[in-house]
């Protein structure tokens, strides 16, 4: 009886790694890199790492399939995790940057090149989202997501639907307007209203930029990334400058959030995989780049991350069917905004970019009571001080003449 | 005698290695990253430009004053309890101060965070009492209690110390001498707690001003302490020669406030108390 029962569980057993090993395609790819590590370094909230609603955790299903221990790191954007790279001291096999930070890599000789026609997965790779003008030969990084900033808004907050960037200065809507923490994109946002190129390298031009965000900064309740999803969901913020598939995510959670691609125009990007030069694990990284290609995978993740996938494998999927008609994700051709890339700026606007930055950052810290109240301490101490030596003065002289 | 000195060098030897390679070595390249610029070339640009970051830093000391100003206000009179208490109570008292310790300053920087939002649980609780909401986040009323918040364990348990130590005959002799609670105060205990002050207000008055995080949480970011524009260059800005020179002149301007500071509590000829 006993043995039976084990036969029986044996058998189930058997079946559902059966079942497991055959949910992968080209399983055979993955073997071979058993017990090594592998070093993720990726956006926050940019992989799907749970079994709920269907969706699979991503790096535990690949340390199942291949035997890999994945060692997983998070940051908050490109310019976070770029110095991290360039500065060495870190080895990351994988990371995950946008399209003008991946063609500054590539210039700065960063990367590796990946062999994409040995990822057997590759193919699933939509023909627009190949050969983009980062990546023209397809050398050194493989799509993840496309996505496109736009103005996320209360609706139960804001009065009209904006149409404008302009909304973000609106003065009804001052202490409610958060902005992005990240010099890039928020200046993109002031770049749009005034007409600007969003690579636009001249001096004049980015100054006025700067200044249209000195203007804003008393409106502002904070400059912010990750926390915008609490502070949005919350309804503590009306309106926020975000990309498109964090808003999705929100809104499943306030339905009271809406979304609008100003008609200024916005920025669109694609975050595509790559191996840094640092990497120390080539094999594992293919495997792992392989691994986010297939489709399975990449439909838990378009789900659980939101953005627009590049992956023609979960497009054409039909459980996929209802988050493609999202027009916010996928809009229509009549519908589609202005869009426009970011490219890698040279040297001298990066280092301006930082320097402006760091003024909006500094601006407005008023500081008349703090000198009062310097004053006001310094004053206390000086007459303590005094009140002390008049003390040890008499003291001493009281010992010199105590008659007296 | 030969035998004990060397024992002493070989006690110290493990702390001393420690500083060396986690103290003098990081503070020598903070040094030389804030006189040279990206190449590696000497210059004096970047301590030059620290005039731009002015109204910061003061703005940061100043934070850091009030919060550790506060904090003492608090602090000493709590300490002085704790240190009559009989020894059961005293034992509770410390778990109570040091229990928020045992979690990390992040996790409860962002849980004051979502308590003292406009829609957070402090507000909803006001409104469901029909009583008006607070504004209290992202000013600066919010960081400085941040700054209290999570330093002040390290201004009472220095005064706790020093108090739990304190001859009680002494205030009972001037008690006995005709001094009332006042003179008491000001001529006994207050001497006698001064190097306690003096500790705790190091420990919290540093931490205070070089803060970042609890800046940005609190803060909202709108407005910027020293502590976040250095932590801006080194993590997005990629700019580590103005990050070494903001943090240089920071140093420089924290042991200056503490050698002011000494100079009210040293020379009562109990030797002063370290930096």
């Amino acid at each position: 009886m006993k043995k039976l029962f084990f036969l029986m569980v044996m058998t189930v057993l058997l079946m559902l790694t059966a079942f497991g090993a055959s949910a992968y395609e080209n399983e055979e790819f993955y073997k071979g890199s058993e017990g090594t590590t592998i070093n993720v370094f990726n956006w926050g909230e940019y992989i799907s790492d749970t079994y709920e609603d269907g969706m699979l955790d991503v790096n535990s299903e690949f340390e199942k399939v291949t035997g890999i221990k994945v060692n997983y790191v998070t940051y908050e954007s490109n310019e976070d995790m770029y110095p991290k790279i360039k500065n060495g001291g870190a080895s990351y096999d994988i990371i995950i940057p946008s399209d003008y930070m991946i063609e500054r890599m590539i210039a700065e000789n960063m990367l590796k090149k990946i062999d994409v026609n040995a990822l057997p997965n590759y193919r699933y790779i939509a023909e627009e989202y190949k050969n983009m003008y980062f990546d023209p030969n397809n050398e050194y990084s493989v799509p993840y997501n496309v996505g496109m900033v736009g103005l996320i808004y209360n609706t139960k907050m804001v009065e009209e639907r904006p149409t404008s960037w302009n909304a973000l200065w609106d003065e009804r809507y001052a202490g409610k307007i958060l902005m992005i923490d990240n010099p890039r994109d928020a200046f993109a946002v002031a770049q749009k209203i005034l007409g600007y190129s969003l690579n636009s390298t001249d001096e004049k031009e980015l100054s006025d930029v700067a200044q249209l965000l000195v203007e804003q900064k008393p409106l502002l309740q904070g400059y912010v990334m990750d926390e915008i999803f609490n502070k949005m969901e919350s309804g503590e913020a009306a309106m926020v400058p975000y990309y498109v598939g964090d808003f999705v995510l929100m809104q499943q959670v306030n339905p009271d959030l809406d979304f609008v691609y100003p008609k200024e125009g916005v920025n669109i990007f694609v975050d595509s995989i790559c191996i840094p030069k640092c990497a120390q694990n080539y094999d594992a990284a293919l495997k792992y780049i392989n691994f986010l290609l297939d489709p399975e995978i990449a439909m838990s993740n378009a789900f659980y991350i939101g953005y627009a996938t590049p992956n023609t494998g979960v497009l054409e999927h039909p459980d996929y069917a209802e988050m493609k008609e999202n027009k916010y994700l996928y809009p229509a051709e009549d519908e589609m905004p202005d869009v426009e890339y970011f490219h890698n700026l040279p040297q001298e606007t990066l280092l301006m970019f930082s320097d402006l930055w760091n003024e909006i950052r500094i601006y407005g810290t008023d500081n008349t009571h703090i000198y009062v109240g310097f004053g006001v301490v310094a004053a206390i101490a000086i007459g303590f001080g005094v009140k002390k030596a008049v003390t040890k003065k008499r003291r001493e002289y009281w010992y010199e003449f105590p008659e007296s | 005698m030969k035998k004990s000195s060397l024992m002493k060098k070989l006690t110290a030897a493990p702390y001393l290695v420690w500083a060396a390679i986690f103290i003098i070595v990081p503070l020598i390249f903070v040094l030389i990253y804030s006189v040279t610029d990206a190449d590696g070339s000497f210059t004096l640009q970047y301590i030059s430009d620290i005039g731009k970051y002015k109204d910061v830093m003061l703005n940061s000391i100043w934070l850091g004053f009030i919060a550790t100003v506060i904090s003492l206000v608090i602090a000493y009179p709590l300490a002085y309890i704790m240190a009559r208490t009989t020894a059961n109570v005293q034992r509770t008292m410390m778990i109570l101060v040091m229990l928020p310790m045992w979690m990390n300053l992040l996790i409860r920087t962002y849980s004051m965070m979502i308590l003292m939002q406009d829609t957070g649980i402090i507000n909803s609780v006001l409104t469901y009492f029909n009583l008006p909401n607070l504004h209290m986040i992202n000013t600066q009323g919010a960081v400085v209690l941040g700054m209290v918040y999570n330093y002040i364990p390290y201004m009472i348990l220095p005064l706790y110390s020093i108090m739990s130590k304190m001859d009680m005959n002494l205030i009972e002799a001037a008690g006995d001498l005709g001094a009332n609670k006042i003179v008491t105060f000001k001529d006994i205990i207050l001497p006698l707690t001064l190097p306690g002050i003096a500790s705790g207000f190091t420990m919290v008055f540093v931490p205070s001003v070089s803060t970042f995080y609890i800046s940005k949480k609190l803060g909202g970011n709108t407005f910027s302490l020293i502590g976040d524009v250095i932590e801006m260059q080194f993590k997005s800005a990629n700019n580590y020669n103005l990050g070494a020179a903001l943090s240089l002149v920071l140093m420089v301007l924290i042991i200056i406030c503490m050698m002011v500071m000494n100079r009210f509590t040293g020379d009562d000829d109990d030797g002063g108390v370290l930096i």
